[in-house]
């Protein structure tokens, strides 16, 4: 064990990377949930509303959009996670005692990232205006409230936690297969010794790649079919959107798994590192994507280090095309990302595979 | 076998950490030539035929190979050489044809299936193209392996000891084949431990630690070596040994089945040395040929002097 160190770094650096990962980034209850305000009322009411959302630290406003169209959109990129909207006639209703309603649309593909922040709604919506509500108006104080709470999940309306974890799935399997097989793939040659036939050849480094790439990304778009079947058949998931652009996002997705698992099998040097630091690589796209606890909820710098992985990028679009029927420009910046993910990987590896034995 | 060089570098060294595994190697290989390698375990034969087909990259020297640079041309070089490595390195997953099927495409290849239909024929393997690498002999990897390194119709076959490991029929074949390859214009460079092969070649170089110590044809070698050998045979031979390697003007003796070898650099000291056992009854005398065996161990042992 003396001798392989990096067998003894991942012993030691795996637990300390759990501990620091599950100790300080992971968040069950997310704060600070982007939402996006349409107040068509400018009175003190709405105003004292919208501090008090801020107040309640569960919240963060991220957004005034001016029309209905804007507020779907943000909701449907994931821009906001709420949408809050204050009817024309609310501060006159009030004070008439007729408890307007206000409409709260929550994106609700991941039940558990909103339910805290709607049971803090409903309290809030309690309390939020006893300030205001002085003088001539203390009779309104007393419950109900002096108005209505309307809450439309959008997306997963009955907040069926399996809607967001089968499509999550996909991403998760795909990475955990996609780095391990790739990672073992050019280690293997090494060990084998067909590396030196291989490198005596005249085959360049970018068609060692693709050949060690393209196979398997066949094998995960099975993957994914098998996945999409049992969604849709055992669990009834939704699919709003395209298969089609689905399935697009799908390779540069699973090319970016496989860049890294290329890169990671020019750095092993024998298939047992190949497959730690395969793990290595899983397990914070696991933690750190949004697929077991919610993204939001993450202190800032776990989510800029989420943001590096492209299972982040992957369960929202995938989420986005099933759940929230995305189109092409809705996705495109995520792809984008996962594009630039790719370039960067193998880039990496084709810097890091040697042509020679030196 | 003409004027024509298709190996000519000079100056060649490269490191691995602190050891310096070859030290300013040069060699000339003419066109056609069979040209052995010899040397120790660990004499950096290895390294050098990989320095030749660009597996590794020199730290000094220059040099053409096959009229391309070796440190700058290394993809035109791959293209002509066939390199047949030390460890079998085909697929043992895949049958002797998928394999052979598999290097014609990394060389792309055009028509391959014939070419490999070609070669299978050409080294007796058509009738086990179907088997699967793994489960294949040494004598049949082995011949799976050079015909892998010649389907691409090099103009160098760069082979690391093809033979270690193979029976005598296997090897006395594969050595047929040689000959017949380097007939039709191949150049071949060898390196191998076995003296009967390295008396099949063209032209020999023996290299320990890293240097060359001594190139050229077979005969040469062992005549320029100076080395005279004589034969004794008799009862005893344990303590006969031991009695004539203390004297002076003996540097080796060497036990072969019922005789021994008894052999000097200096003949004219080695005999001095011999004569009064010359006379001893009961031991039989007669002058034995140096052998090239003879020679390398001389020249080991000069070359460990020097070393240490």
């Amino acid at each position: 064990m003396r001798r392989d160190r990096l067998t003894f770094a991942m012993m030691v650096g795996v637990p300390v990377m759990q501990l620091l990962l599950f100790g300080f980034a992971i968040n069950a209850d997310p704060r600070g949930l982007p939402v996006a305000v349409m107040s068509a009322d400018q009175s003190e009411f709405s105003r004292s509303f919208v501090a008090a959302l801020e107040n309640s630290e569960y919240f963060r406003i991220a957004n005034y959009p001016e029309t209905e169209v804007e507020a779907d959109r943000l909701l449907r990129v994931g821009a906001v996670q709420f949408v809050i909207n204050i009817p024309e006639d609310f501060s006159r209703e009030l004070m008439r005692g007729a408890r307007p309603s206000l409409l709260v649309e929550v994106d609700a593909t991941d039940p558990a990232a909103a339910s805290n922040a709607l049971a803090t709604l409903q309290v809030l919506g309690n309390r939020a205006l006893n300030h205001d509500l002085d003088g001539p108006l203390q009779d309104l104080r007393a419950t109900p409230p002096p108005f209505e709470l309307v809450v439309h999940r959008r997306y997963n309306e009955e907040g069926i936690t399996q809607y967001n974890i089968v499509p999550g799935l996909m991403g998760v399997v795909l990475t955990m297969t996609m780095v391990i097989m790739t990672s073992l793939a050019v280690t293997r040659e090494t060990e084998r010794g067909t590396m030196e036939s291989l490198l005596a050849t005249p085959v360049t480094p970018l068609e060692v790649m693709i050949g060690k790439i393209v196979p398997y990304i066949l094998v995960g778009y099975v993957q994914v079919a098998l996945i999409l079947i049992a969604a849709k058949f055992i669990f009834g998931v939704p699919m709003e959107g395209s298969l089609l652009l689905l399935s697009l996002v799908l390779i540069v997705f699973v090319a970016a798994n496989l860049a890294v698992g290329f890169t990671f099998s020019t750095l092993a040097g024998n298939q047992l590192q190949a497959m730690q630091m395969a793990f290595f690589f899983f397990l914070p796209s696991l933690l750190l994507s949004g697929f077991m606890f919610p993204f939001r909820g993450m202190p800032l710098w776990a989510q800029w280090l989420g943001e590096v992985f492209p299972l982040t990028h992957f369960l929202r679009v995938v989420r986005g095309i099933l759940l929230k029927g995305n189109g092409v420009a809705d996705i495109a910046a995520e792809t984008g990302y996962m594009a630039l993910f790719l370039i960067v990987a193998s880039t990496l590896a084709m810097l890091r595979y040697r042509r020679t034995l030196d | 076998m003409n004027g024509e060089l298709v190996i000519d570098v000079e100056g060649m060294s490269k490191s691995f950490g602190p050891h310096k595994v070859v030290n300013n190697f040069g060699i000339q290989v003419p066109k056609g030539c069979i040209y052995g390698f010899l040397g120790p375990n660990g004499s950096g034969k290895t390294t050098t035929i990989r320095l030749l087909c660009g597996l590794l990259t020199p730290d000094a020297g220059s040099g053409t190979c096959l009229g391309y640079d070796v440190i700058h041309e290394t993809d035109l070089i791959k293209r002509q050489v066939g390199y047949m490595t030390q460890r079998f390195s085909l697929y043992d997953d895949l049958s002797i044809e998928e394999n052979l099927t598999f290097v014609g495409r990394m060389y792309g290849m055009a028509d391959r299936a014939a070419k490999v239909t070609d070669t299978l024929e050409r080294l007796g393997l058509v009738a086990r193209r179907k088997q699967l690498a793994g489960t294949l002999s040494g004598g049949w990897k082995q011949r799976l392996a050079l015909a892998s390194c010649i389907m691409h119709a090099p103009k160098l076959l760069l082979l690391d000891e093809p033979t270690a490991g193979v029976d005598p029929q296997a090897r006395r074949d594969f050595w047929d084949q040689i000959h017949i390859l380097a007939d039709q214009g191949l150049t071949i460079l060898v390196s191998t431990h076995y003296m009967d092969e390295a008396e099949r070649c063209h032209q020999i170089a023996y290299i320990a630690y890293g240097e060359l110590l001594v190139h050229g044809p077979v005969g040469e070698i062992v005549a320029g070596s100076g080395i005279a050998t004589w034969s004794v045979e008799g009862k005893d031979q344990i303590s006969l040994a031991s009695e004539l390697r203390h004297l002076t003007g003996v540097d080796r003796v060497t036990a072969f089945g019922r005789s021994l070898h008894v052999s000097g650099i200096d003949a004219a000291a080695l005999e001095t040395a011999i004569a009064p056992y010359q006379i001893r009854p009961g031991l039989t005398w007669t002058r034995g040929e140096t052998s090239l065996e003879d020679v390398f161990i001389h020249l080991m042992s000069q070359a460990t002097d020097n070393i240490q």
